[in-house]
């Protein structure tokens, strides 16, 4: 029976902004979904905060909402939208929570909607830890020795080593592992206050048993297929989104890979998922062969798009089916055409996935991996064997120089690793060490060597020379790269796929031979902090710009997560390594027409020089602009030939040079070591001591650091003369504030008239004289007195760009790659320049929580994982409800603890008298209660923790207690242990919006004083208002 | 140097880490994830060089117990990347020629679009024009006879007890499927190919089993199944099926490059439901309309199974016992046991 015919409309809710345990996975789910839904013509409406999501396109649904994901926004979009059925099983854990609190809340029974994709009662019975247990025991199986606990009191007596893990959390959010009655304890404390149910389980440790996971496929008519199977290397205790994982397994045999089988088949039946996929774990142990089913996501999932790139087989579209009625075998395999999607998949290749991690970003942060998930990405190497697939997702990962990681080196493996992958890094190691002299190295050698998947660069790095000269004598002997397809039946069946990765030795299976011009378009690689999938949201539009345009769209990426590495976006996936090796090959390979280096973040920019060096062309601006504009020197000779301003500054290769420049040009000053991105390891400093407690670096970066501005961020089209300024945008928190942890408003709401025409004109004498063609981004500081410094500029894709197409109509990047292939800013027919009418904001969402030991406080550092954004018809509405929609829902009532710098104290008055007006009760440290005291303020004065008394509360046990509803507090050192850290690792915990700037602090009490209930409108309503006005006015 | 020839012409250059010298046979692939030695053993690959898509093949070792039947019936095998020592060196003791470092994609594309080849794996001691000769002057697959060759020769008692009595005929039979029987409760009692449909007769159900080669030219064993079906409960296994789908009027005939893996979707026609399952046939049923067809190849429509109540006789082309794959199919071994004790 094809789809169900009593439905017409059906909403798709999304999985919010990019945190850690959930990110682009969930989009690429949305968009197939969406993409499958619109096909069988269903009207489709999305809501999901999240603005750098494809799935939020206007393009992409009938009605889409960027709203916040709680229960009053959605259900105020399903009142409006009327939908037949929500499909909540796209958005991982926050769509799946949503959805169960919608039905519990009656909402669903209100408006009549259905859930489709998943029962309410599978859901609970997967998700609830007793009925999941009850349901695992009924088909005979075991899951680990368990107790459940909602108290403190239940702990005493329980097993240990054990693990904690708390109901209803992300990515097992909150959990642990406990070797001691002491640490259980701590564990359980923490694990009750993250549970949205108060409740954990304290189970039987498993720590050092193999862990495997295996995606399955079930319809109503109880066909069940076993996507993938997949093995984690490093063992259970470690969270699989941490874990190095291979797929398909590698170690089990026969027998005990189909027990698995049998058991997963066995679980989605009991549990009752029965149109849709889940993922299920499970923990074996290596010496006894016992089994134990640790837990199943009843939904798609991080693992499951894994699933859909190592093989070919697209879960999430299958999944969508299956939730209106159609059936395993009515759905066609993509890849093949020929065959149903209860064909399950096989591989002859090994794909192997390998977590990227930032803990460079959260100095002080525990580093143990543990049941709590804490990378920020992903990275996916498929090869014709495990070595390959290794080796190309660990050089994948593009680690910041000088970032301690697990999994460093190809020495520092974990304990506990089975011995067959072992004695692989054995095999890498040893040939690595025996290579000797390249130049003896005959063609066969080389073979040897590239099967094993080691990298030119590698090779060189192991003989010490370098990866060009390597290069060159591999290719004199004639050693090359063959390309095959993933196809999902290992060449049973004839597929078109489109889908391709390298290998060594072997035939190449070509590409179709097109008459159309091709471009190849590279990715950004792993999700990281400061490269987001706002880039892959770039590189998709880039995509379907050029196959519009005529050309052949060929994407190049390793990010397992993304909508980009869907075979179904391009009209060429490699999902290959963005490094030189791999680009210049596939260029080799593909003679494109031009390379599009703009949309990837800076990953494509490292290879700009190397890819016109090997003769191809750049789309867009030059790379020689992108120089222009990176290198300090150069930058500040153009600024200066243009009578441009920007904060005078110098470069040290010492620290008392560093000083030295410091002095000259005035306190305070930002330093930073001068290769890094991202602020990695800036600093504002106010003294000498400051400049010399900096770790030492080859060249420091000494800038003049412009205090009390407003900062100002620019998104601009040009043509290499002509630019367009599309929006004009100012930062909530002000300078020092690393621009992707700040609030982002549009339009500036501080800046005047005269101020906004100079800031256009600055941007066009930048594009014109940098020879910009396609996208510019600029950064601008405007002081308190008017003046405006250029901060910088960047000729390619930022991070604002969804943001800003989403708020303004404008699509940016399809701009951007007409321009790039001889379009001029006339030709593009865009609407005039000109402020939107709605205000809309995007807000940063910060990990804080998931690294105890760093202080969660902003700073020059970027340290945000993803955005939402919100849009009203005024501002205070807007950041009110973008807020919301990152999670710190600012009160209406109650108490606000107030802690400010010594310096700032004056500034925090107004804020405060606010605050009162509003009826909010004060509590403030002594310096800061004085000074409001002074200015005649009611507040009450507490203690801080290093002024703890017996029997008095200090500020910490005000938050513990729930006693505050808002925490202001802006950072007085960079002494983590201070008493600020304290303060606002408390309110990390308990859960309360905390405020770290005074400036943040302002745009919030000014949010909460004024902000208005306003209706949900689409985003297509929006635009079409935009535009409408735009093309009237 | 080590390769691979087909009778084609083509040689797939590899390294030797199997026997020494070279092997016959017809080359063919198996899609098969895991159950490399299960495979290995399987009568059904009697003469034949086993190509794995699996990308890694020995990686968790080999251990008796995995064996299909007494001895290896592959005459090599063709991997991408073998992983030994203990895999690798079982085959070497066993005399089985295997290459590693073949471009098995390469081959496999080769196999699906120019049909299952006969071959010679070479492990040394060669010439190529000489192994492409040898590989020509084979007989094809077609029209071969195999099971006398892979057959118990006596009469011998797998299982004593049970609550039915199952007399196997032994074309090619796996451990797996006499495992499973007896699983089931079934004593099992194995006989040669050959045994009188008279001595079948006697037991209270009859399982032919797989086995290898071309069902065609088996025209006796034809006859006796001919004999027995309606005196007794009957069920066929691959190559046990086909000879019921001859003896019932259909046809059989070669496939390209068969069906050999663990992924394999059949349609249950009744329940209309899915079964994922072990496949390993070069040969097949015609596809056809005929209302005692119960199981349909979701891959070209082939008939994967029929249903004869009025003779008392299943038949099904994929394997129910496994051994190597999904298991999903084991249930319907179980429930002919359980139809048989009805009865």
């Amino acid at each position: 029976m094809p789809r169900r015919t009593d439905l017409e409309s059906i909403c798709i809710v999304g999985s919010g902004p990019i945190v850690i345990g959930q990110a682009a996975e969930f989009d690429y789910a949305g968009c197939q979904a969406l993409k499958v839904l619109r096909e069988d013509g269903f009207r489709t409406i999305v809501v999901n905060s999240n603005p750098a999501t494809i799935m939020t396109d206007p393009g992409f649904a009938d009605r889409t909402y960027l709203e916040p994901l709680d229960v009053e926004s959605v259900a105020e979009v399903l009142r409006l939208e009327r939908p037949d059925a929500l499909l909540p099983t796209m958005g991982g854990q926050t769509a799946l929570n949503l959805a169960r609190e919608l039905a519990n809340a009656g909402v669903l029974d209100e408006l009549g909607i259905e859930l489709i994709g998943g029962r309410l009662e599978a859901i609970e019975r997967a998700e609830d830890r007793l009925k999941f247990k009850e349901a695992v025991e009924s088909c005979g199986l075991k899951v680990p020795a368990s107790a459940i606990v909602t108290s403190l009191d239940e702990v005493k007596g329980l097993m240990v080593p054990a693990v904690v893990r708390p109901a209803f959390t992300l990515g097992g959010h909150g959990g642990g592992f406990a070797s001691t009655e002491d640490e259980l304890y701590r564990q359980v404390e923490r694990g009750l206050a993250e549970s949205p149910i108060g409740q954990v389980l304290v189970e039987e440790s498993v720590r050092g048993w193999d862990e495997f996971e295996l995606e399955v496929v079930r319809d109503r008519i109880d066909n069940v297929v076993i996507v993938c199977s997949i093995e984690n290397l490093d063992p259970m205790g470690v969270h699989t989104g941490d874990s190095v994982t291979v797929a398909p397994q590698m170690t089990l045999p026969d027998e005990a890979y189909q027990e698995l089988r049998d058991a997963a088949a066995a679980v989605i039946r009991a549990v009752g998922v029965d149109t849709g996929g889940s993922n299920i774990q499970f923990a074996r142990s290596r010496e006894t062969g016992d089994v134990r089913v640790i837990e199943m996501n009843p939904r798609v999932s991080r693992s499951s798009a894994l699933a859909s790139k190592a093989t070919g087989y697209p879960i999430a579209k299958v999944a969508a089916r299956l939730a209106v009625g159609y059936t395993l075998d009515e759905i066609p395999n993509d890849l093949t055409g020929t065959t149903p999607a209860s064909f399950e998949p096989t591989l002859d290749y090994v794909v192997v996935k390998f977590p990227r991690f930032a803990f460079e970003k959260f100095p002080g942060a525990d580093r143990t991996l543990g049941t709590q998930m804490k990378s920020v990405g992903e990275t996916m190497g498929i090869g014709r064997t495990f070595a390959e697939a290794f080796l190309k997702a660990f050089r994948s990962r593009e680690l910041d120089t000088g970032a301690a990681t697990p999994w460093q080196t190809l020495l520092d493996v974990p304990e506990d690793v089975h011995p067959f992958f072992r004695r692989e890094f054995a095999e890498i190691g040893a040939v690595l060490a025996g290579i000797g002299d390249i130049d003896a190295l005959r063609a066969g050698d080389w073979l040897r060597l590239k099967r094993l998947g080691l990298s030119d660069a590698a090779i060189a790095a192991a003989v010490g020379t370098s990866e060009a000269a390597v290069r060159q004598r591999r290719r004199d002997c004639g050693v090359r790269p063959a390309y095959r397809r993933v196809d999902s039946c290992a060449g049973e069946v004839e597929a078109a796929s489109n889908y391709y990765y390298s290998t060594w030795g072997e035939a190449d299976e070509s590409p179709p031979k097109g008459e159309r011009p091709r471009v190849v378009i590279l990715g950004s690689g792993p999700n990281r902090i400061g490269q987001g999938i706002e880039f892959d949201y770039c590189c998709v539009h880039a995509v379907t710009t050029y196959r519009e345009l005529g050309y052949d769209a060929v994407m190049v990426n390793c990010n397992p997560e993304t909508v980009s590495t869907d075979y179904d976006t391009s009209d060429r996936l490699y999902f290959e390594p963005l490094d030189t090796e791999s680009v210049l090959a596939i260029c080799e390979r593909e003679k494109p027409d031009g390379v599009v280096i703009q949309f990837g973040g800076q990953t494509p920019l490292k290879l700009a020089r190397a890819i016109e060096e090997a003769g191809y062309r750049i789309l867009g601006t030059p790379f020689d602009a992108v120089d222009l504009a990176e290198d300090r020197e150069r930058f500040a000779g153009l600024l200066l030939a243009h009578g441009l301003r920007s904060p005078e500054w110098g470069i040290a290769s010492s620290p008392d040079e560093a000083v030295e420049i410091a002095e000259r040009i005035g306190y305070p000053v930002l330093v930073r070591p001068s290769y890094v991105l991202g602020g990695r390891a800036m600093r504002v400093c106010y003294t000498a001591d400051d400049v010399r407690d900096m770790p030492p670096f080859e060249r420091i970066l000494v800038d003049r650091f412009v205090e009390h501005a407003v900062e100002v961020d620019v998104d601009a089209l040009c043509d290499g003369a002509d630019t367009y300024v599309a929006a004009v945008m100012q930062h909530v928190e002000e300078a020092g504030i690393h621009s992707g942890d700040s609030a982002c408003v549009l339009p500036a709401p501080s800046l005047s008239f005269a101020q906004g025409q100079e800031i256009a004109h600055i941007v066009r004498i930048l594009g014109r004289a940098l020879g910009a063609v396609g996208l510019l981004n600029v950064q601008l500081a405007v002081t308190g007195d008017g003046e405006v410094y250029v901060i910088e500029a960047n000729p390619r894709a930022s991070r604002t760009v969804p943001f800003v197409s989403k708020a303004t109509g404008v699509e940016l990047v399809k701009a951007a790659c007409r321009l790039a292939v001889g379009a001029t800013i006339p030709e593009l027919g865009l609407p005039p320049e000109r402020p939107p009418r709605q205000w809309s904001v995007k807000a940063a969402v910060l990990p804080f929580a998931r690294f105890p030991g760093s202080d969660p406080v902003l700073g020059p550092e970027m340290r945000s994982t993803g955005e939402v954004m919100a849009s009203a018809a005024d501002l205070s509405t807007a950041l009110d409800k973008a807020e919301r929609a990152a999670g710190r829902r600012l009160p209406r009532s109650g108490s606000v603890f107030i802690s400010i710098r010594e310096p700032d104290h004056q500034q925090a008055v107004p804020i405060a008298a606010t605050l009162v007006g509003l009826g909010f009760e004060l509590y403030a440290t002594e310096g800061t209660a004085a000074t409001l005291a002074a200015a005649g303020i009611a507040v009450e004065p507490v203690r801080k923790l290093s002024e703890a008394r017996d029997g008095e509360p200090t500020v910490v046990d005000l938050i513990r207690r729930g006693r505050c509803d808002l925490v202001i507090n802006t950072p007085e050192g960079r002494n983590a242990r201070s008493d600020g850290y304290a303060i606002r690792e408390a309110a990390m915990v308990r859960r309360v919006p905390c405020i770290t700037t005074l400036s943040g602090a302002a745009a919030a009490v000014h949010a909460i004083a004024t902000a208005r209930a306003d209706q949900a409108l689409s985003l297509q309503e929006r635009i079409d208002a935009e535009l409408g006005i735009a093309q009237y006015a | 140097m080590s390769y691979l020839a087909l009778a084609d012409g083509t040689i797939w250059p590899g390294e030797s880490v199997g026997a020494d010298g070279h092997a016959l046979g017809e080359a063919v692939f198996t899609t098969g994830m895991s159950g490399y030695q299960e495979a290995v053993t399987d009568p059904s690959f009697e003469d034949q060089l086993i190509c794995f898509t699996a990308p890694m093949v020995g990686n968790y070792g080999v251990t008796d117990e995995r064996s299909e039947s007494a001895r290896t019936h592959a005459r090599a095998v063709l991997m991408r990347e073998a992983r030994g020592p203990e895999w690798t060196g079982w085959l070497r003791d066993r005399g089985v020629v295997a290459l590693t470092g073949i471009d098995t994609r390469s081959l496999v594309l080769h196999l699906r679009d120019a049909g299952s080849a006969p071959a010679v794996a070479v492990a040394s001691g060669l010439a190529t024009e000489e192994a492409v000769e040898l590989a020509a002057t084979q007989p094809p697959m077609l029209g071969r006879a195999l099971v006398e060759g892979v057959s118990t020769s006596e009469s011998y008692v797998f299982a004593e007890e049970g609550r039915v009595r199952v007399g196997v005929v032994d074309y090619g039979v796996k451990n797996s499927v006499l495992r499973r029987l007896a699983k089931a409760g079934a004593a099992v009692t194995v006989h040669p190919h050959d045994t009188p449909a008279d001595e079948l007769a006697e037991y209270d159900g009859v399982l032919l089993s797989p086995g290898p080669g071309d069902p065609e030219p088996l025209e006796s064993q034809t006859e006796t199944v001919r004999e027995l079906l309606g005196r007794t409960h009957v069920l066929g296994i691959c190559l046990g099926h086909q000879l019921i789908a001859r003896a019932t009027g259909h046809e059989t005939y070669k496939l390209p490059f068969g069906h050999r893996g663990a992924n394999h979707p059949v349609l249950e026609r009744a329940a209309g439901r899915v079964l994922v399952t072990s496949q390993n046939h070069g040969f097949a049923v015609r596809p056809s309309e005929a209302a005692e067809v119960s199981h349909v190849s979701l891959y070209d429509g082939t008939v994967e199974g029929l249903d004869l109540p009025e003779l008392r006789a299943r038949s099904l082309q994929f394997h129910p016992e496994a051994g190597p794959g999904p298991h999903d199919a084991w249930p319907l071994l179980e429930a002919w046991v359980e139809e048989v004790a009805r009865a």
